[in-house]
């Protein structure tokens, strides 16, 4: 058998696990469901209750309107498994006595995640090329010149750090228990607070408590106040830094609550 | 240097002492048979050594690297088989040996996974999930984790727990074949293991260490080996 290496690529135990955890979903018919769930309630949101066909515009701002709810739903669905399902088998003991840290280890199960939730959202591309093919005036239609490329690539790119932010939470979630319908539902309520903040109904609500001026500083944190600009092609480090600092304080915080259980 | 050395060790959770003070050492060659009652905290001294459970005081270190500090060096060096063998259960065998050998940065991850397949006489299975299988399997396949990188150290906790006589006979070959090259802690509660593949006892009741000698001095205790560890454990 080969002997231990000596220097073994501080890389080799993060791959492993990724490539074990992308792998995992498709070992399930979750993964299937999953993804036909996310892109039958992206598509039908976006046209049956936003009215983007109604609209007569051509921008794909009321599809992405719905996505903070779409993430705070599916991001915990997709995240639930990453550490309860290691404590309800017995493989965490296993795992945390391989020679890798907790911190590559969840790493690992957060890159996972987060790319099976890109692939998710990569098949609603279809959505945007309707919308550049029904944007377009008919006389000298391009596919390349056609749509706004830029504000498209924009959207998504703020819907994809959206998931990372929500499956952040998810993770903190399913690192606190060895249940995954708890970890999926504990998970759920901390994103679906996030995605209220910012809304009308809810802001009054705050603003009889807290007063309109620390309701400003609450909305900053909702989770569409940080989505819009990126739908609208405005790209501004704020909302970037909110939805990497979200998902990287989740990631942390998992990663101390596995190390101290 | 011994392979595995234990320094004091004491674990409580909450108000119970789980392990007190526990010392001992193990040198390449030793096959050490860890016995006690069931709760007498044999696995959490096994799980401490292991670096899944943190000590509340002293030091545990394996191959010369502590596991508290450098328990990624510690663990390169350590095949751990936790008590019931868990394993991905979705996975089938050749996957999961496969995955334990890529995270482990093997050199050749498939002819780790071919030799020790063979090792551990799972070929035949080695295409179906773990979940499918029967437990002797498993808990082969949990044996064949804790070997696949040829380690230094090996602790495994009850891995004959729940077999039959022919799968424990195998089980207990295959350990026997490479136990000379190796530190090996083996617990159980199944005494007659410790003449057929122990060279030295340690008995631990009430998280204390109560015996610690070689195998032919504690068979010398008794004939009557159930007697025996009544008395020490009681």
């Amino acid at each position: 058998m080969s002997p231990a290496p000596s220097s073994p690529s501080r890389f080799a135990p993060l791959i492993a696990i990724m490539r074990r955890e992308f792998a995992g979903y498709f070992r399930t018919p979750l993964a299937y469901v999953f993804l036909a769930v996310f892109n039958a309630f992206a598509v039908s949101l976006a046209f049956f209750v936003g009215g983007l066909f109604e609209s007569g515009v051509a921008s794909l701002d009321r599809f992405f309107l719905y996505h903070p709810w779409l993430w705070a739903f599916l991001a915990p669905a997709a995240g639930a498994r990453l550490w309860a399902e290691e404590r309800r088998q017995g493989t965490i003991e296993l795992l945390l006595t391989w020679p890798v840290t907790v911190w590559q280890a969840a790493l690992g199960k957060f890159l996972a995640a987060w790319l099976f939730l890109a692939c998710a959202l990569l098949m609603t591309i279809p959505v945007a090329f309707t919308v550049g093919y029904l944007g377009n005036d008919g006389s000298n239609w391009n596919i390349i010149t056609g749509p706004d490329w830029g504000v498209i690539v924009g959207g998504y790119a703020g819907s994809l750090l959206c998931a990372g932010a929500c499956l952040g939470i998810a993770s903190i979630a399913s690192a606190l228990t060895r249940n995954q319908v708890i970890a999926f539902v504990t998970g759920f309520l901390a994103c679906f607070i996030l995605v209220l903040v910012g809304y009308g109904v809810f802001d009054e609500l705050l603003a009889g408590i807290l007063g309109s001026g620390g309701v400003d500083e609450i909305r900053r944190l909702g989770l569409w106040r940080n989505l819009e600009p990126f739908t609208l092609g405005l790209v501004d480090a704020r909302p970037i830094a909110y939805f990497l600092s979200v998902a990287f304080a989740g990631l942390g915080l998992s990663t101390i609550i596995v190390e101290r259980r | 240097m011994s392979l595995i050395e234990v320094k004091n060790l004491s674990k409580s959770y909450g108000p119970i002492q789980a392990v007190r003070d526990v010392s001992f050492s193990v040198d390449r060659g030793e096959v050490v048979g860890f016995l006690g009652p069931n709760g007498a905290g044999k696995s959490t001294t096994m799980k401490m050594i292991a670096g899944h459970v943190r000590a509340d005081t002293g030091t545990a270190s394996i191959a010369g690297f502590n596991v508290a500090d450098q328990s990624v060096a510690a663990k390169h060096h350590l095949g751990y088989s936790p008590e019931g063998a868990p394993a991905y259960g979705e996975m089938t065998v050749r996957e999961f040996l496969r995955f334990a050998a890529d995270l482990r940065g093997l050199a050749d991850p498939a002819e780790s996974v071919r030799q020790t397949l063979s090792l551990c006489r799972l070929e035949e299975v080695a295409a179906q999930t773990v979940d499918t299988l029967s437990k002797g399997y498993r808990m082969r396949v949990g044996f064949a984790q804790a070997v696949i990188h040829d380690p230094e150290v090996l602790i495994l906790d009850e891995p004959t727990d729940g077999l039959d006589p022919n799968q424990k006979f195998e089980v207990r070959r295959i350990l026997k074949e490479m136990a000379a090259r190796k530190a090996v802690i083996i617990s159980t509660h199944i005494l007659e293991e410790i003449g057929e593949l122990c060279t030295r006892v340690i008995v631990i009741a009430k998280g204390e260490v109560r015996c610690d000698e070689s195998r032919d001095k504690f068979l010398a205790r008794g004939p009557d080996l159930n007697a025996v560890f009544r008395k020490l454990t009681a």
